[in-house]
């Protein structure tokens, strides 16, 4: 039969089951359009779920990197900062004398009162000064002081002169110019007294107080008795030692497991159970590493609490398992063609595993290894438990002394008392972790598009 | 010598020995022109590198490991025989103030004589352990160093020996990950049996009640230390939170592997698989300053009380965060299925999206069922969104509009405290973490199971 022959040919009238099929064509197609429907408005709904988390995230936190900064004609007035002259090192002095007298020196410029010299550079911008001496104090945060202690302990001929410096107003004046306390509240509930209020809202009128991109955040430690010069760096180094660890122990060790596992292991009970062992690592809730560390390292090596050697340990156990599985995908998808092509020619099986393979599985490896490290930065659980969640003021010299980690930072920042300050600057120490671990991720992403080959 | 300064010595030793090796291998070839070398001058040079370290390197990690038990013990024989016959306990304190007082740091309280005399025979002791350890290793890395030097031969196997010790090194790596099972198991076996001598088990597992007081309260009054609280919590997270992925991480998995076209695809998602990579710590500030409040409002205009740290609240943020775990591995699941049962359900008529249902995701089932299992078992052991946003009262409740506690949150609270570490108060953590370890252990095993049942059925 032609295909005009079956045009030309009379439908037969329609059969029970095809009038069936027909009226319920409408609805099936119905219901094909609203799943279609569903699957877009669920995709869509993901996505708003990313954007919503990012724009809040964003939102609070960007302002929270410009901070609420007075700017000040500071004069080093020789009446109060009396300092002896700085000690050089005489040339039959031993090193010890020399440090010993130099810290005394120190300990000297320590112990000058810095609030008089910013009390009296307040007292030039602030006609009224003089009758609200309490007020006046509460304008620089406390941690300025030592600000400029750094200054004269670095350039002690600043001693007679006058400085322009921008200083860190208090937490509180921070809340009040950008509005997130209520202005309206009585006095009773306000942190800050009416004086200062007035004098806040003349100052910032005028351009004495500015929001300027506040480096503290990146430069300072953490501190509790100057909310507002609490910063980021301790915490930082804190990851950056933990890291460290990470990558020195967690990367090597998982590649040489994973080559061993894919490349030379015999087929057998054993290798299955290693493989099982691994792929459940995998899955174990991060805390229960932290458990780990605290009995293990902890309670039966000795090692010191809240040390990011520790933490770099527990986190290397728990990011092993991941560099492992990728490396094992990397090497399972080099075809065999190249090691038996290098066997064939005389190579041990050493040989072309390491002057062949590995070569060539190196920016699987390196992404594998990333995207790990990345997951052990934003780790936060097994740090609590091994004492990392402890407040540390300084920051850490090297990987066996107390510190905290950038997570840590902030589920301390995020419980602290003073909500209308430090939820801005959780927020915006999560948009620095957060672009640690992007920039990772990007670079991950980025070697493999580079190097990625397809056999 | 430090631990540091003998390791970079060792390193440089290594380095040199290498160089010898090479060149003699060299030198060897060429006085017997006619026997070629079995191996590269890489070889020899390698060979007589290891010669030279790793026997040192032995030597170094065991001297380490035993030698401050010696002194202690000759320390101890040294003490006066009235200290000596004091408890087990006494001593250990007494050798740890003399180990400060030998390590130039401060102790509590004046130094006895006899505790200066002992702590002067500590540092001499110490000094002449670090002196003998030094000439030790230097006496058998020059030793192997020679032995290996005057072993170059043509007819010596230098890559096999070689090879055998990166072999070795191989191996060793891979047992990490057994030994880290192992010592997970390990640690927390022993410190849950330490808890059950204060406790009895069946309190534990089948108490109702969680309400362990401050271990400063004395032993007679040890508090109660019921499971089934905090697991009720934790499993009504971890339903919470399924009830949210579920459906929305299986829809866009089906979306994305039938529907949409292949741009939309590779740039959707990614963006969703960001969501994973998000530290836990910044879902729980989101659940706790944005999404409690949220929902909190939303329930008083609905005539409701919710409050802003609930069940609720962290189940619902734990939700978005397994969203990308369900998508991705259900996608993976649903593209595996054989593209000849979809072309047969479409060739008989069927819509696309009856396909879907009626074909594809029966055939795929217990590979989503296993995805879901993984998702649950990272649901339960989550621990940050829960500190923050469940509102840690552990009281056995079904409302999920209430605070609740689960076993990851009473872990950090016991642990994190001011608990002295033997008391059933830390301890408890212990016993905690295994039942989360054994928990998960189990989800991931059947799922692990399922999953793979499921590959070999389309392979």
């Amino acid at each position: 039969m032609t295909v005009a022959e079956t045009e030309k040919k009379p439908l037969p009238a329609p059969s029970k089951v095809q009038q069936k099929v027909q009226q319920s064509l409408a609805r099936r197609q119905r219901q094909e359009k609203l799943f279609r429907g569903v699957g877009i408005s669920a995709v869509a709904c993901s996505l708003l779920l990313v954007a919503l988390l990012f724009i809040n995230i964003f939102s609070k936190g960007l302002p929270a990197f410009w901070q609420a900064t007075i700017t000040l004609d500071i004069y080093f007035d020789p009446a109060i900062v009396k300092i002896p002259e700085q000690p050089v090192q005489g040339a039959e002095e031993s090193d010890n004398d020399f440090r010993e007298r130099d810290l005394a020196w120190r300990s000297a410029v320590g112990m000058v009162n810095y609030n008089r010299l910013i009390q009296a550079g307040l007292e030039k911008v602030i006609p009224d000064a003089l009758q609200h001496r309490r007020d006046l104090a509460r304008i620089v945060t406390s941690g300025e002081r030592f600000a400029l202690r750094d200054l004269v302990i670095a350039d002690p001929t600043l001693v007679g002169q006058t400085k322009t410096l921008h200083l860190l107003t208090d937490a509180n004046i921070d809340v009040w110019l950008k509005g997130n306390i209520d202005r309206s509240l009585p006095d009773a509930q306000q942190q800050l007294s009416a004086k200062v209020r007035e004098w806040v809202d003349q100052l910032a009128a005028e351009g004495v107080i500015q929001n300027r991109f506040s480096f503290a955040l990146f430069m300072n430690p953490d501190s509790r008795s100057s909310l507002a010069s609490a910063g980021l760096a301790g915490a930082f180094m804190g990851s950056l030692y933990m890291m460290l660890v990470v990558i020195l122990l967690a990367v090597p060790m998982g590649v040489a497991a994973a080559i061993y596992l894919e490349e030379f292991a015999p087929k057998n009970k054993l290798t299955d159970l290693v493989e099982v062992n691994i792929n459940n690592l995998a899955a174990v809730p991060s805390i229960v590493f932290g458990l780990l560390g605290a009995a293990v390292f902890i309670g039966w090596f000795n090692l010191p609490m809240s040390a990011p050697v520790v933490g770099g340990l527990v986190l290397s156990l728990m990011t092993l398992p991941t560099v492992i599985i990728a490396t094992r995908s990397t090497l399972k998808a080099i075809p065999p063609s190249i090691r038996q092509a290098a066997l064939g020619l005389g190579a041990s099986k050493m040989q072309a595993i390491f002057h062949h393979v590995l070569p060539l599985a190196i920016p699987g490896i390196l992404t594998g290894a990333i995207i790990g490290v990345a997951q052990a930065l934003g780790e936060t659980a097994p740090l609590l438990l091994i004492g990392m969640k402890s407040f540390v003021a300084s920051v850490p010299a090297g990987p066996f002394e107390q510190s905290t980690a950038l997570p840590v930072q902030i589920y301390l920042w995020q419980g602290n008392e003073l909500r209308n300050f430090f939820e801005a600057r959780t927020s915006a120490a999560i948009i620095v972790l957060l672009a640690l671990m992007l920039s990772l991720n990007a670079l991950a992403i980025w070697l493999r598009k580079k190097y990625e080959k397809r056999w | 010598m430090s631990n540091l300064t003998l390791i970079v010595c060792l390193l440089v030793v290594m380095a040199m020995a290498y160089q010898l090796g090479m060149v003699r291998s060299r030198k060897v070839a060429t006085i017997n022109p006619v026997q070629r070398m079995h191996s590269r001058p890489q070889h020899y040079g390698m060979m007589v590198a290891l010669w030279a370290v790793l026997p040192a390197f032995f030597i170094l990690v065991i001297w380490n490991l035993l030698a401050p038990d010696v002194i202690a013990a000759l320390v101890q024989q040294s003490l006066p025989p009235e200290i000596q016959s004091q408890d087990a306990q006494a001593v250990a304190v007494t050798l740890r103030r003399i180990a400060n007082l030998a390590a130039n740091f401060g102790i509590v309280a004046e130094a006895a004589d006899w505790e200066l005399a002992a702590a002067a025979y500590m540092q001499q002791l110490q000094h002449s352990s670090g002196l003998m350890l030094t000439a030790l290793m230097a006496a058998i890395a020059a030793a192997g160093l020679t032995f290996s030097y005057f072993k170059i031969a043509p007819q010596r196997r230098a890559r096999h020996q070689v090879e055998r010790v990166v072999k070795a090194v191989l191996v060793i790596c891979s047992t990490i990950a057994i030994l880290t099972t192992i010592g997970i198991v390990l640690s927390m076996v022993t410190e849950t049996l330490k808890f059950f001598s204060f406790i009895k088990p069946t309190d534990f597992f089948f108490g109702t009640t969680w309400n362990p007081r401050f271990s400063t309260t004395g032993a007679t009054d040890q508090g109660s230390f019921g499971l089934l609280p905090l697991l009720s919590g934790t499993m009504m997270i971890a339903v919470i939170a399924l009830l949210v992925a579920i459906p929305l991480g299986l829809m866009v998995a089906i979306y994305l592997a039938e529907y949409a076209p292949a741009k939309l695809r590779n740039t959707v998602k990614p963006v969703i698989e960001v969501l994973a990579g998000i530290p836990t710590i910044v879902y729980g500030f989101f659940a706790l300053v944005t999404v409690g409040p949220f929902l909190s409002d939303l329930g008083q205009t609905l005539g409701l009380t919710i409050r802003a740290t609930s069940a609720l609240t962290a189940g619902v943020v734990m939700g978005i965060m397994i969203i990308p775990f369900i998508s991705s591995l259900s996608d993976d699941i649903i593209t595996q299925v054989p593209k000849a049962l979809r072309d047969g359900s479409l060739g008989l008529g069927a819509t696309k999206s009856e396909t879907i249902r009626k074909v594809v995701l029966p055939a795929a089932l217990p590979g989503i069922v296993g995805a879901v299992l993984l998702a649950a078992s990272r649901a339960i052991g989550e621990t940050m969104i829960v500190v923050l946003a469940a509102g840690n009262a552990p009281a056995l409740t079904a409302n999920p509009f209430e605070a609740v506690s689960t076993v990851t949150v009473t872990i950090v609270n016991q642990l994190t405290g001011d608990n002295d570490f033997a008391s059933p108060q830390s301890l408890v953590a212990f016993a905690l973490g295994l039942t989360l370890f054994v928990i998960t252990l189990l989800l991931n095993i059947i799922a692990l199971v399922i999953v793979r049942k499921y590959r070999e059925q389309y392979e």
